[in-house]
């Protein structure tokens, strides 16, 4: 009995037509896809794109130059100079990130002693030149004046957190 | 006369059934295999060395990249392997979030090796749906750890965050209309717990429709049935582990006899084969994947219930909080210690593996009592797996050498470290 059945069952086709019921389905089904790059998959605020350095609301940068995100960088991606201002407080005269060296692991973020290293939400860039994959410590404030709105935003949502 | 020789054929590592860098030299006689000669080490990025110059705790990101599809199950067979050279553990919470995110993992790796798999054959609907349900736990993965592949996120000690209460959403645009963003974010609306459980709902059908286009599917048996049978004694000698092994037969899997983490805690059954073909080990890891479901379910239910630390609260091992950092000096110099010198576990030598979806992934570490592993040895379950090529395509066509290294569910990045 169960031979006649597997003969007529391979016979029919049925396993491959099953099957075929699966794809013609999803054909008419209403679609998944995410039309990127006009729309874009949502990103958790905890999301470590590239890098940015902030600042305190007076305008004054929040480095301190204590070195703790070169010393924790696996890659080695970090490279920190610093002098004492004539004020005699503390800043980096350097801060270099190499974006082919990085690793994006968030460890410098994490480190960070005064919140002034952080990854922000920006995945979509792109280097033309030689060089430019080194960003300077003028590019990474930059980026933080630029997106300081949604950082604080997503330090925040994560403050409970950490 | 013509002299008759063996044909030699360079397969890979340019090949896109090869799964990355794979180069394998045939000699064939005709279209049979008569000797398969793996040639690996085309994506050695020295991982092992690597780790010997830094702090324990930097070499976790890169674990991540060793089996590029499994990721938080390498950094657990890491992270356990300090934890135990340590002497401390994790807490319970965190022990069930590991679990969790082991079982994500295990999911979010069958989907790409069935994918790929089914692909190499020559079936290419699979790949599309199992990459669907790979987007919905890369998105756990990026909720938690804020990347969608390459988390960092165990820590020897426990987990870097708990889990979040809120799922991000899609937001409107002017492509899609605000009825679809709606239909979108249905089960964005709560937390990631509540986004995992949905998503547990849902993928048993998903894995049904999979099996529906392959299992019985005449041209999938056809390549799969009887190609690559390896016995119950052969896998033992050959060094198998993971489904390749209970593909053949063996009840074997660390999460049962071994358990760690909250593996003792739940609930699930260990799939075993039969023949130990490919078909088989196709089998098996389908079967897993709808086990992994169950143990996700379990773990959810779990974590709902029981608020509490992700991480030890001992100091020495793990960073103190942000707040305390910022009021506290103490705090403060505990911060500064581990971020630049890490913590200096005694001398000895400690082995822990866990059950990757491949197989055993184990961490052998020697330390000499420094903040840096003196020597870190990677067990990586596909080397082993790769080493048997030989035997398992001997007397095969060419065309099986491709469903052989599907079954393996090779990835270079482990294999070549």
């Amino acid at each position: 009995m169960n031979n006649i059945k597997h003969y007529f069952n391979s016979l029919l086709l049925i396993e491959l037509l099953k099957g075929l019921r699966v794809t013609g389905r999803y054909l008419f089904a209403r679609k998944f896809t995410v039309q990127y790059p006009e729309e874009k998959a949502p990103l958790s605020p905890r999301f470590r794109g590239l890098h940015a350095l902030r600042r305190y609301p007076n305008g004054e940068e929040r480095c301190i130059a204590c070195k703790l995100c070169e010393a924790v960088c696996p890659a080695l991606a970090i490279t920190i100079d610093a002098e004492p201002r004539d004020d005699g407080s503390r800043r980096t005269t350097r801060y270099e990130i190499d974006l082919f060296k990085c690793i994006f692991c968030g460890f410098c973020e994490e480190s960070c002693p005064v919140d002034s290293i952080v990854e922000t939400r920006v995945y979509e860039y792109h280097f033309e030149q030689r060089g430019e994959n080194i960003m300077n410590k003028e590019q990474l404030l930059a980026m933080g004046d630029k997106y300081e709105k949604q950082i604080a935003a997503d330090r925040q949502a994560q403050a409970a957190y950490r | 006369m013509p002299e008759i020789r063996n044909y030699t054929l360079n397969f890979g590592p340019q090949h896109p059934a090869a799964h990355g860098v794979l180069r394998l030299i045939l000699e064939m006689d005709g279209e049979v295999i008569e000797r398969a000669d793996p040639h690996v080490g085309l994506l050695h990025r020295g991982t092992e060395k690597l780790a010997e110059s830094k702090p324990y705790n930097q070499s976790i990101g890169y674990m991540d990249r060793l089996d590029y599809v499994s990721m938080m199950c390498n950094e657990h067979g890491y992270v356990r392997a300090i934890e135990k050279l340590l002497g401390v553990e994790a807490p319970i919470r965190a022990q069930y979030i590991r679990t969790l995110f082991d079982e994500i993992t295990r999911i979010l790796n069958h989907l790409m090796w069935l994918g790929a798999h089914a692909l190499d054959v020559g079936a290419m609907t699979v790949f599309l749906y199992a990459f669907r349900e790979r987007e919905d736990l890369m998105d756990c993965y990026e909720a938690v750890s804020g990347a969608r592949m390459h988390a960092t996120y165990y820590r020897p000690g426990g987990v870097y965050r708990d889990l979040p209460d809120k799922m991000p959403e899609f937001s409107p645009n002017n492509w899609t209309s605000d009825k679809d963003i709606k239909r979108r974010n249905e089960a964005r609306g709560g937390s990631l717990l509540d986004f995992i459980e949905d998503f547990t709902q849902r993928f048993p059908t998903y894995v049904d429709e999979y099996e529906t286009l392959l299992t019985d599917n005449r041209i999938w048996k056809q390549r799969l049935v009887g190609i690559a049978v390896v016995d119950q004694q052969r896998a033992f000698q050959l060094g198998f582990s993971g489904p390749m092994l209970r593909g053949s037969g063996v009840a074997w899997d660390l999460r049962k006899k071994q358990p760690y983490a909250a593996y003792d805690r739940v609930d699930f059954d260990i799939p075993v084969g039969k023949t130990g073909d490919c078909y088989d080990r196709y089998l098996v890891r389908i079967e897993e994947m709808r086990q992994s479901n169950r143990i996700i379910k379990q773990c959810v239910d779990w974590l709902r219930s029981n608020p509490g630390p992700v991480m030890l609260d001992d100091h020495k091992v793990t960073p103190p909080g942000r707040e305390a950092m910022k009021d506290d000096m103490e705090a403060l110099i505990h911060h500064f210690k581990l971020f630049t010198e890490g913590y200096c576990p005694p001398e000895g030598e400690i082995y822990a593996a866990v059950e990757a979806p491949k197989g055993e992934f184990g961490c052998y570490i020697i330390s000499d009592g420094a903040n840096k592993p003196y020597r870190l040895k990677v067990r990586a379950p596909g080397f082993p797996h790769m080493a048997a090529m030989n035997e398992m395509v001997k007397g095969h066509m060419l065309a099986d050498v491709v469903a052989v290294i599907g079954t393996m569910d090779v990835v270079f990045g482990e294999i070549d470290r």
